[in-house]
């Protein structure tokens, strides 16, 4: 594979040290060279001490994934130069605070990697700074070496730093200049791998999280609020939404736990808002009986479960797709529920939208299903485009005064069995909802027939969802129709896969990708279309795969071959062509 | 002014409380006080919890949630700041509120959420046959304690004076009147309050019969008590022997919690228009 104007960069350090931040910088810098941009932060769960380290990638071409082998690593302490030296490109170089390694470190890497020995210290001493500004210094040099220029890393911090002041600007943008002037006045011989911006506007992109583009999804759907309990990896969705509270009219609750969360939701949503929660699998795990609750009652409510390495406390930091069965069956007794997996950062946006159209169309829980490797990476797409957005509040009656017939049923028979709702506090009527079994009115009412004819009405709600399924992407093919063979996934593990089918495909090797996003109601018979005939790979970050069961109750296909990786860490591009070789042999 | 009855409360369902249950003074409370208070009767909203207690949702014509056992407050704090216009009563269990859903309880009275807490303490799992409640006092034997409860029982308004409540009341069900006013009282407090009440499982406990306390009670206002004073209003909190306070024990004048939320201070968010429109501006600020 060629990887012209394209770099893999690490940049790693302590705990505590703002790597994921300097990451950001640099990633928003080449974003600004009109650039493609992934970049994913590796991190225990401790706040001090331990080791972090950013993985960047950019490139002329999109890029979905983080890449197998480092071009240039900016090693902020010796634990970096240890963990990572063996992940360098033979070609690579290594910048690293000489003031802190020596030069005779032997976690240093073997020569032919370029080291690139900065005075970081001395540097910030010379600055009056404190010590964080290294990073900016070494982002300097890191744009030196690269030969792309420092228009851009002014720009960013700049904006960055504006609200703390013009001090703080200046002096970011001195240690900037310090390490790019460094890098050019000592380190003359050209580094295997240039980059450059590339001139003109090529094309109207944004760089965020999956956690920023649900946040901007809720937005843009008019969610009104969110009450959550934190846990990584969804608590940044939650404080993207706290920050944007005032600005767009929602009101924001830290839950005392996740069972508060979900019923502060669902009392939210029969009060008449569109409103979500957001947890990890721990915390959804104690809001099971509110979810079941919300399906009884029918209260449109949204949740996001950002997945993270199980069982039990796991991996808090790392990724997994473990909990799709979880999503799928939890809570007790039987209702109808839609579970949506995002793939990308367009995706993120979109279904969340989506999801709360869903929820009130069919008044019904919805989980947006999502992992770490999603929602914490940062990802270059397209800016939204804001013209598409619609909304859809079913059948939801008006609150000013409610004229229909008395009383008000709120759980009336209806063919579609989709009842029309009335909120409290309309005048005219009052609202009954029932987490027992209920009549139409909605008070308790525990007959057999009634039992029965109230289980059909919420399960006709669910063959009207799988009619709409038509009006989504609910499932999506990439590549050739007619490959032999048919990669298989969803979530996070999009990207790679798609990079993966890329670099087979150059190599002349015929496959495609499915990518399933609705996971319930479950898409069989495009997903049965899809898979006849071919060859199909799984590709899972579980132990289980879960899919692939899933697959085979929903369809009776029996996936050939499972790749899946349970360590907590994304698969990365090589390594997964290596491991589908290996399959295809 | 609207003018409610009590026949407006009424509903069509068949009471299933045992013949002379605690449960149906409180009930005829609540209808009084609502017809006293002529609010019209769209503004509010019952939540309940599971119990006997949490069949008055099927008895009272308002607004109503029946939801799950020990989430009343969580509820109830959504729906309040989703629609503040709607006045929020919550009707728990003793079981309900201090053993399944005591974690909300503190948190509810210190953000000094506009919700109203009414407690059927009958000190009792009632519905599911006797169990000992975590206000059974020790010593207190059923199926679940056959050799006597172990532990002392929780004292729900001293928790509730600990816990900053706003506003601390306990009623008992055999003098309607009385709790008909603890009721008004409470709902027409601003902030968090809780009225928990004296009521009588005549089916399962034997002990805290309608006698029992009538023997004991007696009323706060009646003794030169100063709501206004938390000492006192401690004090009068730990009297559970021999003689048992019922009124307000305790309420001061706090800022809600809407209060300080800039977004909701006037229009409830309910009616406020859900389209953002500020959405292409925040877009800008990741390219
Ligand atoms: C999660 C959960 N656990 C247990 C139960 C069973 N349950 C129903 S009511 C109840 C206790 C009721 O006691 P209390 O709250 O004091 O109400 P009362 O019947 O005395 O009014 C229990 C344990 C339940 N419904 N849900
Ligand atoms: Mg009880």
């Amino acid at each position: 594979m060629t990887r012209t104007n394209e770099i893999s960069l690490l940049i790693g350090g302590q705990a505590g040290a703002g790597i994921s931040a300097a990451g950001l910088l640099l990633g928003k810098t080449f974003l600004r060279g009109g650039l493609h941009v992934f970049g994913t932060i590796d991190y225990p769960s401790l706040i001090r001490g331990g080791h972090n380290f950013y993985l960047l990638r950019a490139a002329t071409r999109p890029v979905f994934a983080q890449w197998d082998k480092i071009d240039l690593m900016i090693a902020l302490d010796e634990r970096t130069l240890e963990r990572h030296r063996e992940e360098l490109v033979s070609d690579g170089g290594v910048i690293f605070d000489s003031d802190e390694i020596s030069p005779d470190s032997p976690n240093l890497p073997p020569s032919g990697v370029q080291r690139y020995a900065v005075p970081l210290e001395s540097i910030v001493k010379e600055l009056n700074a404190p010590k964080v500004v290294q990073n900016t210094i070494a982002l300097g040099a890191a744009l030196g070496i690269l030969g792309y220029g420092i228009t851009q890393l002014e720009e960013i911090l700049q904006e960055t730093f504006k609200a703390k002041g013009d001090k703080i600007v200046s002096m970011n943008v001195d240690a900037a200049r310090k390490g790019y002037n460094y890098a050019h006045e000592h380190f003359a011989s050209e580094f295997c791998c240039q980059l450059k911006p590339r001139t003109g506007k090529h094309h109207q992109h944004m760089l965020l999280t999956g956690n920023e583009a649900v946040g901007l999804g809720a937005i843009a759907a008019g969610c009104k609020f969110i009450a959550a309990y934190p846990m990584t990896p969804a608590s940044p969705l939650f404080h993207f939404l706290i920050a944007q509270a005032e600005r767009f009219g929602i009101v924001t609750l830290q839950a005392e736990s996740e069972i508060a969360a979900i019923n502060m939701t669902i009392g939210a949503a029969y009060a008449g808002l569109r409103a979500m929660t957001s947890t990890s699998g721990g915390g959804f795990c104690l809001m099971t009986e509110g979810l079941s609750m919300a399906g009884m009652t029918e209260t449109p409510v949204v949740i996001m479960l950002g997945q993270r390495t199980g069982p039990s406390t796991g991996l808090p930091t790392y990724t997994a797709q473990g909990d799709l069965h979880f999503a799928l069956h939890a809570g007790h007794g039987e209702f109808p529920r839609v579970v949506i997996a995002p793939g990308d950062i367009r995706e993120c946006f979109q279904l969340t939208i989506d999801a709360f159209n869903l929820a009130e169309e069919f008044q019904t829980p919805v989980i947006l299903l999502t992992d770490k490797h999603l929602i914490e990476s940062h990802i270059t797409t397209q800016t939204f485009d804001t013209g598409l957005v619609s909304i859809d509040r079913g059948k939801l009656l008006p609150m000013e005064r409610y004229t229909g017939p008395t009383p008000y049923l709120r759980f009336k028979l209806v063919d579609d069995g989709i009842s029309p709702r009335l909120v409290p506090g309309t005048l005219g009527a009052t609202v009954h909802a029932d987490s027992a079994e209920h009549g139409e009115q909605g008070f308790v009412n525990d007959t057999a027939d009634n039992t029965r004819q109230m289980a059909d009405k919420r399960f006709r709600k669910r063959s009207e969802i799988q009619k709409a399924l038509s009006r989504y992407d609910a499932v999506k093919t990439f590549g050739s129709k007619d490959a032999d063979v048919t990669l298989v996934g969803w979530g996070s593990t999009k990207g790679v896969v798609l990079e993966a089918v890329e670099i087979l495909q150059e190599e002349g090797r015929s496959l495609n990708f499915l990518q399933i996003i609705f996971m319930a109601p479950f898409p069989a018979q495009l997903v049965s279309k899809a898979l006849k005939g071919k060859t199909t790979i799984l590709v899972e970050s579980n132990r289980t795969a879960q899919l692939g069961s899933l697959i085979r109750e929903q369809t009776g296909h029996r996936v050939a071959h499972k790749i899946l990786r349970y360590d907590g860490r994304p698969f990365n591009p090589l390594q997964l062509v290596a491991r589908i070789k290996e399959v295809l042999k | 002014m609207t003018s409610l009855t009590r026949e407006d409360l009424k509903t069509e369902q068949p009471i299933s409380w045992c013949p002379g249950c605690g449960n149906f003074g409180i009930l005829r409370a609540l209808q009084t006080a609502l017809v006293d208070l002529k609010i019209p009767r769209e503004k509010y909203l019952v939540v309940t919890g599971i119990g006997c207690h949490g069949k008055l949702f099927n008895y009272i014509n308002i607004n109503g949630f029946h939801g799950i056992h020990g989430r009343v407050l969580p509820f109830a704090t959504g729906a309040k700041l989703a629609n503040h216009d709607l006045i929020v009563l919550g009707f728990a269990g003793d079981g309900d509120q201090y053993d399944e859903g005591l974690g909300h309880f503190p948190h509810a009275a210190r953000r000094n959420i506009d919700v109203k807490l009414f407690t059927h303490d009958n000190k009792v799992y009632g519905l599911t046959t006797g169990q000992t409640s975590p206000t059974s006092p020790q010593g207190y034997k059923s199926k679940t304690s056959p050799g006597g409860a172990i532990p002392t029982p929780i004292n729900p308004l001293m928790l509730a004076l600990a816990s900053n409540a706003s506003f601390v009341a306990r009623g008992f069900v055999g003098d309607v009147t009385h709790m008909k006013e603890l009721m008004k009282a409470a709902i027409q407090h601003k902030g968090f309050a809780l009225v928990d009440i004296l009521q009588v499982c005549i089916t399962f406990n034997r002990a805290q019969t309608y006698q029992f306390y009538r023997d004991r009670v007696y009323k706060l206002e009646e003794e030169n008590h100063d709501a206004t004073d938390l000492q006192q209003a401690l004090k009068r909190s730990r009297e559970t022997g021999d003689r048992i306070p019922i009124g307000i024990f305790y309420q001061e004048e706090r800022p809600v919690y809407r209060a300080r939320l800039p977004q909701i201070k006037t229009q409830p968010l309910i009616k406020q228009p859900i389209k953002p429109t500020k959405l292409k501006q925040l877009l800008r600020e990741f390219t």
